[in-house]
Order: C-alpha cells, then sequence, then structure tokens
C-alpha cells in the first residue's frame, strides 16, 4: 500500500482499517438491487486502502439517490443541496488540506441543476474527487428523463420521448478542462476499485463515471456491457501504455481523418492499434476514445482512466499565495491595517 | 450650535472673518463652519477620483465629513448626457456632521449636462464653477439647451464662476511632450488644485498619491501634479476668485482618526473578526454592484490568513464559505439584492446545517438588476423572510459608514456563538459614503470564542450534532479531523439531539420552534433612545443608513424647540428586548425608510403600534430638511399640540 500523492497532507491512520469501520449505524434505504449498494461497498472496501485517518475523510453530497451516500460512510460528511456540492467541497478542500473530499453525485445533480458548478470544479483543480453516478435517469423524482438520457426517451414527463441531446458526461469533463477522467460500471468491482485509486493518486480534481443500474426506472441500462454474450463486444478496458484492443477488435487511428475507429485486429494491423496514454498533454485522443460508443448506444463503452494529466492544484495554489503574502509583507498586524497611513489625531 | 440646523451658505456667512495666524495671502480669507461641494462631470471625467482625493484632503486637515459618490452603472456612459453624468459630493466642517448635506454650496460642472442635472439641487447663492471649453453648441444642443446659461442671464442667482478648465490645463501642459487628449484628462486635477486653493486644503497628499498612482507613467504622474499645481496657482492669481475660504479642523472625540468607507470597514471588521476568533477568513463570492470592493479589499489581505474565492456564481460563492465553514473557517459572502435571491437556498440550508455563516448584502435599487449604483434599503423583508419554510436568519445593520466595522464583528459574534448564518445589510450609501473613523485599539475588540467540540456530549459516549446548548440552543460545531465525532449532516429535517433523518411530525414541530427559539433568544444589546428631557411625544425610528438624514432631521427640530425622540435599530432580528416597550411609550411613531415601509409592517405586526411609514425609493439618501418637514407634520398633528 503505497502513499497517495493527493493524500500527502492527510495524517495517517495508525493502525490497518478494515471495511466495516466505513460503514455508519445508519439503516441504507435505496431501493433493492439498486446499483447504489455495490457502488457503496465497494468504496468502504477501498477507503482502508488510502491509509488515511478515517475522521479525516468527508464525503459531500447534492441530492438525488446517490446524494444520500455519506449518511452510511462512517466518515465526516454533508448531504447539501441540490447540485451544489462540488461548491461547497470547493470551499472545504481550498481550506482543509489535511482532508480528503469526496463528492457524491448523481447525473441529473451533477450535469442539470449543478453543472455550472461542475465544470467549474474541473476546470479549477481543486483536490476533489468526484462520483457521478450516471443512471440516465431521475430517480427520487419517480422516473423523469436526465440529461444522460438517450433522446427519444419515453418518461412520465415524456410520453412522446425525450427531445435533448444528452451529454456526455466524459466529454463533457474533457471539454471543462479536467485533469482526471474515468469511468466504471457499478458491478465491475476490480474496474471500479482501480479508477478509484488511481483518482484518489490524482492531485486535483478527479472525475469518476460510474454506470449505475436503477432497477425502477431504468432497469438494464448498461445491461449490454455486464451480459457475459455482450460484454466482450461492448466493453473497452482502458490501460495506459496498452494497445486498445478487445475480443478480436481494436481502436485505430484513421489517418486522413485522425477520427478513431474500431476495427478487426488482424496480424497484418496489429501494430497500428492505438496504444491508450492517459498522460497525453492534449485531451483530443481522450475526448475522441469518449465518442467511441455514440450518445444513445453503449456498444464500444471504453471504461477506464481516459485521461490523468498533473496541473497546479488550486488548494495548493491558495495556500502558496497565503505563505508568500506573509513572506512579501509579514504576518498581518491588526492595529497596523486599522490604522493605514493616514491618521490625525484630536486631542 | 449644530449647522445641520441653518442652512450656512458659502458667502455671507455669519461666521465668516479673517482667520488668525492662517498663512499670509495675496487674498482676503473668510472662515466657514462647513461647506458642501459637489462635483459632477462625465463618466469619464474622473469625478469620484477628485471627490476622493478632495476628501482625503479634507480628512487629514481635520474635518469632520460625510460623503456621497452617485454614479451611473454604465462604466463610460454616453459622452456629454445626463445619463452620463458622474458626481462626488462632499460635506466638511469644523464640528460634527451627519450627512452629505441636502444642497451644495459649490457646483463644479466640467460640462452642461453636469451642470443640468444639478441645477436643481443648489440653493440660491451658490457657486458655480464651470468649464466654459465644454460650453459648447453640440454640446448645449446635447441636452438641450437652446441658449448658452452661461449667457443667457438664467444663473443670475448665483455666483458663476466661467473657467476655461481644458485651455488652462493644456497652457499648463504645453510643455509636457503629451498627447493632446492625454494632457486634457488631466483638467479634473486642475479643477482639484482650484478647489484645494478655494479652500485651504493640503496638497502634499495628493501629490503623492498621484506619484504612486501612476508610477508606471511619470511622464501622466507629472502632469497631473503639474495641472493640479496650475488650477492652485490659477486660484491665487485669477480675479475670478476674490476670496478664499477656511473650514478649520473639527472637535472631535480625543483619539486617532482616519477616514473610511463603508465598505471598507467591513473588510477590516471581516479581518478582525478572523483574528479575534482565530478562525481563518474565508470569502467566497461573486462580483456584484456595489459589494466587489470587498472581494478586492479582503484579496490584499492574504497575509492575515484570509482566503478569497472568486466563484462562478452567487450560489457557488455562498456554497463554497458554508463548505469552509463546515471546516473550521469563518465562512462569509459578499454581494448585493439579486445575489441574496440566487443563495436563499443555501442561507436555509445553513440554518439547518446550523453553521456559522456570514451573508453580507450592501443592497441597491430593486426590484431585479434595479439600480446597481444606487443606495436603497429593501432586501430587509427578504433577508427576513425570503426562505423556504420557516429559516430564521438574525440581522444586522450598520447605521454609518464606520459602524460597518463593529457591525461585521457583531455579525459574526452571532453568527459564531449561536452557529447560525447571519445577515448584515449595508446599502451602496453607507458602502461608497465615507467618514471619519476613531481607530479603535485592537484589545478593545470583542474576542470571539469558536468553542469547538473536542469530545463526545453523551453519558453513553457518543457524539450528538444537535445535542444543544441548554442556554444558547446553540449546536456543537465539530471539525473534520477530530477524531471520534465524525458525524453526517444535512438539509433533510433530523432528530433532535442525533442528527439523524427524522420524517417524525412530532419531531420537526420541535426542530422548527427550537430553530426559532435559538434565533429569539440572541442576546443582544437594548436601543438607545434620544430623548433629551424625556418630554416628547413622537418618536422616529429607523434602521440602516437612514441614520444621518434622520438624526440631522431631528437636530433641525430641536435647534427650533420641538421635542422629538430618535432610536436607531442595528439589530433588526431579533430585535432588542426593549423595542416593544420603547414603542408604546410614544404617542406616535414615525419610520421613515428607503423602500415602501419594511420595518414598518415588522414593527405593526409584532408590536400592534400604530407605526407610520415615510418612504422615499430614489437610489437617494433622504434629505434632513425633507425629513424634518415630516417630522414637523408629525408633531403638529397630535391631539392639543399648539397650532
Amino acid at each position: 500500500m503505497g502513499e497517495f500523492r493527493s493524500l500527502q497532507l492527510v495524517p495517517k491512520a495508525e493502525a490497518l482499517q478494515t471495511a466495516k469501520e466505513f460503514k455508519s449505524d445508519q439503516e441504507v434505504r435505496w431501493c433493492p438491487g439498486c446499483g447504489d449498494y455495490v457502488i457503496l461497498g465497494t468504496v468502504q472496501a477501498f477507503m482502508p486502502e488510502l491509509g488515511i485517518k478515517r475522521e479525516n475523510t468527508v464525503f459531500v453530497s447534492g441530492i438525488g439517490c446517490s446524494s444520500r451516500f455519506p449518511y452510511y460512510m462512517n466518515t465526516y460528511g454533508m448531504h447539501s443541496i441540490h447540485g451544489r456540492a462540488p461548491a461547497i467541497a470547493t470551499g472545504l478542500a481550498a481550506t482543509r488540506r489535511d482532508l480528503s473530499v469526496w463528492v457524491v453525485t448523481g447525473d441529473g445533480d451533477a450535469l442539470s441543476i449543478g453543472g455550472n458548478h461542475l465544470i467549474h470544479a474541473l476546470r479549477r483543480n481543486v483536490n476533489l474527487k468526484i462520483l457521478l453516478f450516471n443512471n440516465r435517469i431521475y430517480g427520487l423524482t419517480k422516473g423523469q428523463y436526465s440529461p444522460t438520457s438517450e433522446q427519444g426517451k419515453i418518461t412520465k414527463s415524456t410520453p412522446m420521448g425525450s427531445l435533448d441531446a444528452p451529454f456526455n458526461p466524459v466529454s463533457l469533463a474533457l471539454g471543462a478542462e479536467a485533469t482526471f477522467v474515468a469511468r466504471a460500471v457499478d458491478s465491475d468491482r476490480p474496474g471500479l476499485m482501480s479508477v478509484l485509486r488511481a483518482a484518489a493518486q490524482h492531485e486535483g480534481t478527479a472525475l469518476v463515471e460510474i454506470y449505475q443500474n436503477c432497477p425502477i426506472f431504468n432497469d438494464g441500462a448498461f445491461q449490454v456491457l455486464k451480459d457475459p454474450g455482450t460484454a466482450d463486444q461492448a466493453v473497452i478496458r482502458l490501460e495506459h501504455g496498452e494497445p486498445i484492443a478487445f475480443a478480436d477488435r481494436g481502436v485505430f487511428r484513421d489517418p486522413a481523418t485522425g477520427e478513431l475507429e474500431v476495427r478487426e485486429v488482424t496480424e497484418a494491423n496489429r501494430a497500428q492499434v492505438l496504444v491508450h496514454d492517459a498522460h497525453a498533454a492534449s485531451p483530443v485522443t481522450a475526448f475522441a476514445l469518449s465518442r467511441l460508443a455514440g450518445n444513445d448506444a453503449l456498444h464500444h463503452t471504453p471504461v477506464g482512466v481516459f485521461r490523468d494529466v498533473e496541473r497546479p492544484v488550486y488548494d495548493t495554489q491558495l495556500a502558496e499565495q497565503l505563505e508568500q503574502a506573509v513572506a512579501q509583507k509579514g504576518a498581518g498586524d491588526l492595529a497596523g491595517l486599522l490604522a493605514g497611513p493616514d491618521t490625525w489625531t484630536v486631542a | 450650535m449644530t449647522s445641520e440646523v441653518d442652512q450656512a451658505e458659502v458667502s455671507g456667512s455669519p461666521g465668516e472673518r479673517p482667520v488668525p495666524g492662517a498663512p499670509r495671502r495675496a487674498k482676503p480669507i473668510r472662515r466657514l463652519d462647513r461647506v458642501i461641494i459637489r462635483f459632477a462631470g462625465d463618466s469619464g471625467d474622473g469625478m469620484q477620483l477628485t471627490g476622493d482625493r478632495f476628501t482625503s484632503e479634507t480628512a487629514s486637515f481635520g474635518n469632520d465629513l460625510s460623503t456621497l459618490p452617485n454614479f451611473p452603472a454604465e462604466i463610460r456612459a454616453p459622452q456629454g448626457t445626463l445619463p452620463g453624468v458622474s458626481s462626488f459630493q462632499l460635506h466638511f466642517a469644523d464640528h460634527d456632521i451627519l450627512t452629505p448635506g441636502d444642497a451644495p454650496n459649490v457646483l463644479v460642472a466640467m460640462n452642461p449636462a453636469a451642470l443640468k442635472a444639478n441645477l436643481a439641487d443648489l440653493p440660491r447663492g451658490a457657486e458655480i464653477i464651470v468649464n466654459t471649453d465644454e460650453f459648447t453648441k453640440r454640446a448645449l444642443a446635447k441636452v438641450g439647451y437652446a441658449a448658452d446659461p452661461l449667457e443667457d442671464g438664467s444663473l443670475s442667482a448665483f455666483h458663476l464662476h466661467k473657467v476655461p478648465l481644458t485651455t488652462l490645463t493644456l497652457e499648463a501642459l504645453k510643455e509636457s511632450g503629451l498627447l493632446r487628449k492625454d494632457a486634457e484628462r488631466a483638467k479634473n486635477m486642475f479643477a482639484l488644485g482650484l478647489l484645494s486653493w478655494l479652500y485651504h486644503r493640503p496638497t502634499k497628499g495628493t501629490e503623492s498619491f498621484l506619484r504612486t498612482k501612476f508610477a508606471k507613467k511619470p511622464d501622466i504622474a507629472e502632469a497631473n501634479i503639474l495641472a493640479f499645481r496650475a488650477g492652485w496657482n490659477f486660484g491665487e492669481t485669477t480675479e475670478d476668485f476674490a476670496v478664499s475660504y477656511e473650514v478649520p479642523p473639527a472637535k472631535l472625540a480625543p483619539g486617532r482618526y482616519r477616514n473610511i468607507s463603508g465598505n471598507l470597514a467591513l473588510s477590516y471588521g471581516l479581518i478582525a473578526a478572523g483574528q479575534r476568533s482565530g478562525l481563518p477568513v474565508f470569502l467566497g463570492s461573486y462580483p456584484i454592484t456595489p459589494a466587489s470592493d470587498i472581494l478586492h479589499e479582503l484579496s490584499k489581505h492574504k497575509n492575515f490568513g484570509v482566503r478569497t474565492f472568486q466563484a462562478e456564481d452567487e450560489i457557488a460563492g455562498i456554497g463554497a464559505a458554508l463548505g469552509a465553514a463546515f471546516g473550521g473557517s469563518l465562512g462569509v459572502t459578499t454581494t448585493s439584492g439579486p445575489g441574496v435571491a440566487l443563495k436563499s437556498e443555501t442561507i436555509g440550508l445553513a440554518v439547518s446545517l446550523e453553521l456559522p455563516l456570514l451573508v453580507i448584502d450592501i443592497q441597491r435599487g430593486g426590484p431585479s438588476t434595479g439600480l446597481p449604483t444606487k443606495t436603497e434599503q429593501a432586501d430587509l423583508l427578504q433577508a427576513m423572510f425570503g426562505r423556504n419554510g420557516e429559516a430564521p436568519v438574525p440581522i444586522v445593520a450598520p447605521a454609518t459608514p464606520a459602524e460597518c466595522f463593529t457591525a461585521a464583528l457583531e455579525a459574526a459574534r452571532i453568527a459564531v456563538t449561536y452557529r447560525t448564518p447571519v445577515f448584515l445589510l449595508s446599502d451602496g450609501y453607507l458602502a461608497n459614503g465615507s467618514e471619519p473613523w476613531r481607530i479603535p485599539e485592537v484589545d478593545e475588540l470583542p474576542v470571539i470564542e469558536p468553542d469547538f467540540a473536542t469530545g463526545p456530549n453523551t453519558e453513553e459516549g457518543a457524539f450528538w450534532p444537535y445535542k444543544r446548548d441548554p442556554h444558547t440552543l446553540a449546536r456543537p460545531w465539530a471539525l473534520p479531523g477530530t477524531p471520534g465525532l465524525e458525524h453526517r449532516i444535512g438539509g433533510i429535517e433530523k432528530q433532535d439531539g442525533t442528527g439523524n433523518i427524522s420524517y417524525d411530525p412530532a419531531n420537526h414541530d420541535l426542530m422548527v420552534r427550537t430553530r426559532q427559539a435559538k434565533v429569539d433568544g440572541i442576546e443582544v444589546p437594548p436601543i438607545e433612545v434620544d430623548d433629551p428631557d424625556g418630554a416628547a411625544r413622537v418618536l422616529v425610528i429607523g434602521w440602516g443608513s437612514t441614520y444621518g438624514p434622520i438624526a440631522a432631521a431631528v437636530r433641525r427640530l430641536r435647534a427650533d424647540g420641538a421635542q422629538i425622540a430618535q432610536a436607531h435599530l442595528r439589530h433588526l432580528n431579533p430585535f432588542p428586548a426593549n423595542l416593544g416597550q420603547v414603542l408604546g411609550s410614544y404617542e406616535k411613531v414615525i419610520v421613515p425608510e428607503m423602500n415602501l415601509g419594511q420595518l414598518a409592517l415588522l414593527l405593526r405586526a409584532k408590536y400592534l403600534v400604530d407605526a407610520q411609514s415615510y418612504n422615499q425609493v430614489r437610489g437617494l439618501p433622504f434629505k434632513a430638511a425633507q425629513l424634518a418637514d415630516v417630522l414637523w407634520a408629525a408633531i403638529g398633528t397630535l391631539d392639543g399640540s399648539e397650532d
């Protein structure tokens, strides 16, 4: 268990922790079969790996089914208001570099009502780990379409089909200057674990999109990524430095257009299979990868880390400015400040 | 004698006499007890800077003073038009004064628009200094002057000084090598020099200010200084100005003073609150007029551990401040009315989370975008009630620019002691207006005790985040990083004590009432009544920036033999405990407000008194004379009153 780069200032746990220690005493109240259970279990199992004091961990959420998450973690937590968790967590992370701050949000919370806060958190690169549970539906309000629902979706609020084109959260994050973007599927515990590990390592804001099944209002939305019969053909696992290949196929760059495309891998073209570079300075290829699946379909869905690059971290720089100000002007002298340069005395 | 009572005019003032011991000058000097000057010009003419400089000189000279900047929302409104006029009014005196003054004794008009826009405010006999170079046919026509008012006799009631300010400035700078347009821009400094001569203001401060301001453009700095000196010399030599005036320093309470604006005082109050509580200040803010200067100011003081965060929007500004408060910072957000509307949901969350948070509203004209650069106090009911559910928030309101300092400390005291968001309602007039401030000793400032939770608070060794202090009803503030106190809080209703989610009807009723009881129980000082001989039958009560005009009006009435009581509220939620008794002690209660009667509505509802509103929503402060008339009328209608 190595040290996590983004947690260097967080006090270390004295003893090895267990998943159980991270379970709160609150009864979990998601619907039976909800993907959130698996994610919660995976996160609780992952937290001991961080090796930090439990009391220095904070989960902040917005509103929605996923946003009940903090109640179930035996850490500090705040269940805030709709869409605002990234903003609230930004204030916390920017002032407390000794904390590991996690945001739990959903597709409606993060991409609809809270879209502005999400994109600005990403460009700002505050030390936050954002887990975006994407079930492509509004669950807590009982089944309206969400900003990630496929176009034409029939829901309670769209009986004749939804009209708006969906967001692709990974594309959006890359466009918002995110330094770390990854995707995982709720039921794929090892895949989710590995992405959480990479996110925790990353210094700055990390966005992890987690495809999450809503058994009540959008059941089976990601089934094609889970069924043994289809998953092989649908899921593309991204590993930094490895060729992007799955089943008998691979991802190639069309030299004429620069676009990415999926083709059968043959002996002749094997060397041309695109090698994944998560650390590439340019987000162009990561963006192209995020578009492979298309908006409404899931075949050719990359999972894993799309992008993981270094950029100065907001809270680090803020702290440096404070130190610099003290170095330049000395620690604040209140009496001197209040007096200012121009005074007069009345006897 | 209080000069608020009489309308001292520059010429013919009874106080005029040669000043003993003044430096010998070529021209006679007259002494005045007070003067009101208004600088007016295009919004690009530098009138705010000119006014600020005159104010600084006046402050360092030791006069009491009060200022009123008034400018359009547009950065460069169409040149030469009435909506583009920017002005700065300064009232200074040899005694304590309360307002920027009703009517200027001197108007400096840089163009026809400035003359036209301000003429109606001038009393007969006032002096007008105009820049004749700008009185061209075209400029006159632009503001609808058919004939040149400088020539047609329409200004015969005033002392008109026709000065070709632009020509004189260009002449003074002809050796400077500056382009004509750059040289022309120094004409405001020429005007400042002239006025500085006319009123014997010190000049060193302005010269060193100009050198610092234009440190990177020394030729511009020197040109401005040259223009400033040329203006001074022009006054000394021209025959147009036969006398100059002196206003001796004021005899204020002993102490060390500086001049300070409301927004600066508020910024310093926040820094002081951080220092006196040991909490690092975190400001989450989105730029908005007239609050942005607080963001600018606090961002200069990172060496006090102050963190400023310019957020993506108003909601993120308060959200980040609340997140910082959860982590143990003194969370602050600054805004104006439209921003408060956006922040409402987060304020409600702070009410539910019961975390300390300062919400600073520099009120401006509304609704919607309203009048961004003009003052109003119409957000009281928004602060009081503008949230879903029962969400009580304490409110404090400073009465003068300098009082913004203590108001910030008081808001922080309430927020930290009672674990609650607190509103501080300032306004555009307080924010930009300035006055002398007796600089407090740091030791005199209150200490604020955060009293963080350090361990379990139940007999079973558990930590309950909503187990309250029985006296204040405040809940414990347990910071992340404290072992054993891990807890989850949120906007869903919580079970009393444990803080766990609860939908229980009786519990919700209890929690709603408890949150209200906590705010109702906040200890605030009693309201003081100024009723010198205890015989007044009419009480005038206000809140916020109306203090100055109300007090000035009360002085006028008393000088004329009337009896009237005055009280001013600094705490609007909860009200001082003695307020009901005070209101009940008078036959008539008058409530002047720059809204349509918001405080009056609260007083009537809570105390069942027949409080009568007097309202104005013109984007400008009340005038003392106007309020004096209203109060005279109120006294006159009492039963058994004479005449």
